[in-house]
């Protein structure tokens, strides 16, 4: 029962795709995976949909705590954060583009594109967190500020005023940690893509893979887009 | 089915992409003015307008909702109402348990 | 991987041989078995703790066990059958073997993401009973804050557990969706659909929505253990109430998880033992879809004394009443279906009639609970133990068992033996009542649930409790031995034994590897009898 789908990539070389025996033709398959992606996303939304639901009843019966909270985060990092995966979106977009138009080369330079901008987000995030810790601001009865500085003195005093403050960064550390525990998890499927379409395993008759992590990106990306204004921005 | 393969499937093109991407950097730079500016109460309210803004371009282009099956518009939206539902009397019980009797900060 | 050409001799049972074809199967009716295994010795592993909480329970003061002791094995016996039986119970196994088949496919949309989903609720299993070491958790399988952030260590094993096993539930859920979306055969519209097929669907919607927020619910409280983040502990601001909202959104949907699949079994014993057409086939699939989507807005009738304000339970109880409606026309509607139909009492009929009647009754004391002013008297007393009994109980393993009968010779080709199926039957169904209905009784007289201990005027309707207890017990005996029984020595069944009309019985019994032989084409719908 062949299911082949023969193809030439740009570069001559020739491979084909088997869809699984239980679809009639690959575009069966094709839309299978992409509504199953789909259903899978709607999982997602649901599960960090949770963390923003509780971020924001508790913003509302603490304000000013919250606000307090906040002035610990640096919005320029945040803002450049937020560039860096609008445009990783794009490269993740157009790398879809590129295979559908058989185009090898340039579906690898947007997926490397795409890996690299998730690196420097990852880097970015790794600063804003050690900087965290190192001067004793974590999450619950982790807020425990020690060293020199003005963020200490701050965070000493804030924490006389709105003694729940460690609450806040609770909610920082667990949605942007649950954040970007995904973002890794989209960088190892980028580098699986990459090892795929060196090997010539993709084409524009089945790219099918390269659409659902796809998917999977932006769906980091959207949560990212709405991350960054309630913690960096209305604090 | 037709074994017809990915031939069939729409393309956005490149340009469609490229105001995206700007449009969505553009609104990046007003959200962060508008976080300048003191709106009250609803402070949250816009800027989770102007991020929906943001999301919707990313779900109708990059991610082919304005394209593709509705299924996939209307899985997404469901995902949506009941995180709302959540929300919304888990905010009932908050509000009339603490907020409207006072009990804040 | 075609199982040779159309030999006779060859289904999916024995066309691969050895344990390591088992475990790497993509098949989905090897995974349904698989679950069926798994879910059995896990129901037998609930059900001990059952008898063992019966057996404290027959006297008043210490019999077998201390408080402590009994705390876990009340808690133990309530997360095993709801994360490991109950829920999988019906989609993961008869749902898996049979709902490919109804549709005329050849096997789920996701066949890997099929077998990973067993592995999720066996790895998730190992990590629940790895608390045992730690003597378990103490806190109920609802595991409220505060004080399951401040108790034994176990808890903590056995809230990541059912973490893992929700992800076995949200790839099943996952699954179906896009198999009845994408693989229905050719002329089989989503009107033709057998029930059982509505009710599966519908119920994956609710694991594909519901699960999730369980998901981040239990990590937070496993946060909350390991780094105090204080989002449900009131030392920090944290409101305890808000773990019962997230818990509850998740769990309300649960027991829909539970008893929807069960309906949908029962539609089809009915229309099968009556040799009639369902009456009513829209209104049953529709108030499967209307029931998934109302659950979504009546959670806070679990918490109307907890400390939510009396506006949201006011809210919750008037919506909850809805919830009844769906319900009551699926029940009209077997009923009808009944009517004027060729009945045959055969074992599978036994207990869909057996489920009419004491879901009818779990259902009704659903709505009297629902009233907020009598939960207030009702709230965590034996009223509540006996309500959810009967329905979990009552109607979902009683449409296991049905379903098990029923679909017997479909998936071993073997027929059970009658005398002792009805038999297992009748013992399950006394044993049941003489359980729970006098805990209706105990709760109306005021004994609290989850009490180790009880005042003597509750001692005997505890007693005959207990006794019903144990008959329950000795009556699954019996049903496992009828099912292993026919399983290695039934009488052979042929590929329709019932004469029913849905496209599972035009496969042959037991089925080949690609459950057709060839792409059925559907022209009429799924009960048309006369």
């Amino acid at each position: 029962m062949s299911t082949a789908n023969t193809s030439a990539s740009s570069d001559g070389k020739s491979h084909v795709h088997h869809h699984a025996h239980h679809f009639d033709s690959a575009e069966h398959e094709y839309n299978a995976a992409k509504f199953g992606t789909w259903t899978f996303l709607v999982t997602e939304i649901l599960m960090f949909g949770g963390l923003f639901v509780g971020y924001i009843l508790y913003h509302e019966r603490f304000p000013e705590m919250f606000k307090a909270g906040a002035t610990f985060l640096d919005w320029k990092m945040g803002a450049l954060n937020t560039i860096v995966l609008l445009f990783s979106s794009l490269t993740m977009a157009l790398s879809i583009y590129y295979m559908q138009h058989d185009n090898k080369k340039m579906t690898l330079i947007n997926l490397y594109v795409t890996l690299a901008c998730a690196c420097i987000f990852m880097v970015v995030k790794y600063f804003e967190y050690t900087h965290k810790l190192h001067l004793g601001i974590g999450p619950g009865n982790y807020f425990q500020p020690h060293g020199h500085g003005e963020e200490v003195q701050r965070a000493l005093g804030f924490l006389k005023d709105y003694p729940n403050i460690g609450m806040y960064f609770s909610f920082y550390f667990c949605m942007t940690g649950l954040h970007g525990s995904h973002v890794l998890i989209g960088m190892g499927l980028i580098i699986w893509l990459i090892r795929r379409t060196h090997r010539n395993e993709f084409s524009s008759k089945y790219y099918t893979a390269i659409e659902c992590v796809g998917l999977f990106w932006h769906l980091v990306d959207l949560i990212w887009i709405y991350l960054f204004p309630l913690l960096y921005l209305v604090g | 089915m037709a074994s017809g393969g990915a031939h069939d499937h729409h393309i956005i093109p490149l340009k469609i992409y490229f105001r995206v991407i700007a449009i969505l950097m553009f609104l990046t730079v007003v959200t962060v003015a508008a976080s300048r500016v003191d709106f009250g109460v609803m402070n949250t309210v816009i800027a989770m307008l102007i991020a929906s803004v943001k999301a919707g371009l990313v779900l109708a282009f990059f991610m082919h909702l304005k394209y593709d099956d509705k299924m996939y518009t209307v899985a997404f939206g469901t995902s949506v109402f009941f995180l709302l539902v959540l929300y919304f009397f888990a905010w009932v019980d908050f509000y009339t348990r603490f907020i409207h009797t006072g009990i804040v900060q | 991987m075609a199982s040779g050409a159309h030999d006779p001799n060859l289904n999916y049972l024995n066309w691969e041989k050895g344990l390591w074809s088992w475990l790497t199967t993509l098949d989905h009716k090897r995974i349904g078995i698989m679950y069926m295994i798994s879910v059995m010795c896990f129901f037998a592993l609930g059900g001990t703790f059952a008898m063992l909480i019966r057996w404290e329970l027959f006297s008043v003061g210490k019999t077998i066990m201390d408080a402590k002791q009994y705390n876990q094995a009340m808690t133990f016996h309530g997360a095993i059958m709801v994360f490991m039986v109950i829920i999988p119970g019906i989609p993961a196994f008869l749902g898996n073997f049979i709902m490919p088949m109804q549709i005329g496919a050849k096997d789920v949309a996701f066949p890997r993401l099929n077998l990973a989903s067993w592995y999720c609720l066996m790895a998730g299993a190992a990590v629940a009973f790895i608390s045992l070491i730690y003597n378990g958790a103490d806190t109920g399988w609802t595991f409220y804050t505060p004080y399951s952030i401040t108790t034994q260590n176990g808890t903590i094993w056995l809230v990541t557990g059912a973490f893992i096993i929700g992800f076995s539930s949200i790839l099943t859920g996952l699954n179906f969706i896009v198999t009845v979306h994408k693989l229905r055969a050719p002329g089989m519209s989503f009107w033709r659909m057998p029930l059982f097929v509505w009710a599966l669907y519908s119920t994956a919607i609710l694991q594909v929505l519901a699960t999730p927020v369980l998901a981040i619910t239990l990590a937070l409280l496993v946060a909350e253990r390991l780094l105090g983040v204080g989002i449900f502990d009131p030392k920090l601001g944290g409101d305890p109430v808000l773990f019962q909202h997230f818990f509850w959104f998740y769990s309300h949907p649960a027991v829909y998880i539970m008893i929807l699949p069960a309906m949908g079994v029962v539609s089809e014993l009915i229309a099968t033992f009556s040799q009639k057409t369902i009456f009513g086939y829209k209104a049953i699939a529709l108030s499967s879809i209307g029931i998934a989507a109302v659950s979504f807005f009546v959670w806070g009738h679990h918490m109307f004394v907890s400390g939510q304000s009396e506006f949201a339970g006011i809210l919750f109880s008037f919506i909850t009443m809805l919830v009844g409606v769906p319900t009551a026309i699926k029940t009209f509607n077997w009923v009808a279906t009944m009517y004027k139909g060729s009945i045959r009492f055969d074992s599978p009929m036994l207990y869909a009639m057996g489920f009419i009647f004491l879901f009818t009754i779990g259902g009704v004391t659903g709505i009297m609970l629902a009233v907020v002013g009598v939960d207030v008297h009702f709230h965590d007393t034996y009223f509540v133990v006996a309500h959810f009994h009967y329905v979990m109980v009552g109607g979902t393993l009683m449409a296991i068992m049905g379903g098990i009968y029923y679909w017997m010779p479909k998936m071993f080709g073997r027929m059970v033996n009658e005398t002792w199926a009805r038999i297992s039957f009748v013992l399950v169904f006394v044993g049941f009542n003489v359980t729970f209905f006098p805990q209706f009784i105990l709760g109306a007289m005021g004994m609290p649930r989850r009490y180790y201990d009880y005042l003597p005027e509750y001692e005997s309707l505890n007693r005959i409790s207990s006794m019903g207890a144990w008959t329950i017990g000795v009556g699954f005996l019996v049903a496992l031995g009828v099912i292993l029984h026919a399983i290695k020595r039934g009488k052979i069944a042929g590929p329709n034994p019932w004469n029913a009309k849905t496209l599972e019985w035009t496969a042959p019994s037991p089925p080949p590897h690609e459950n057709f032989h060839v792409q059925p084409v559907v022209t009429a719908g799924p009960y048309e009898y006369r």
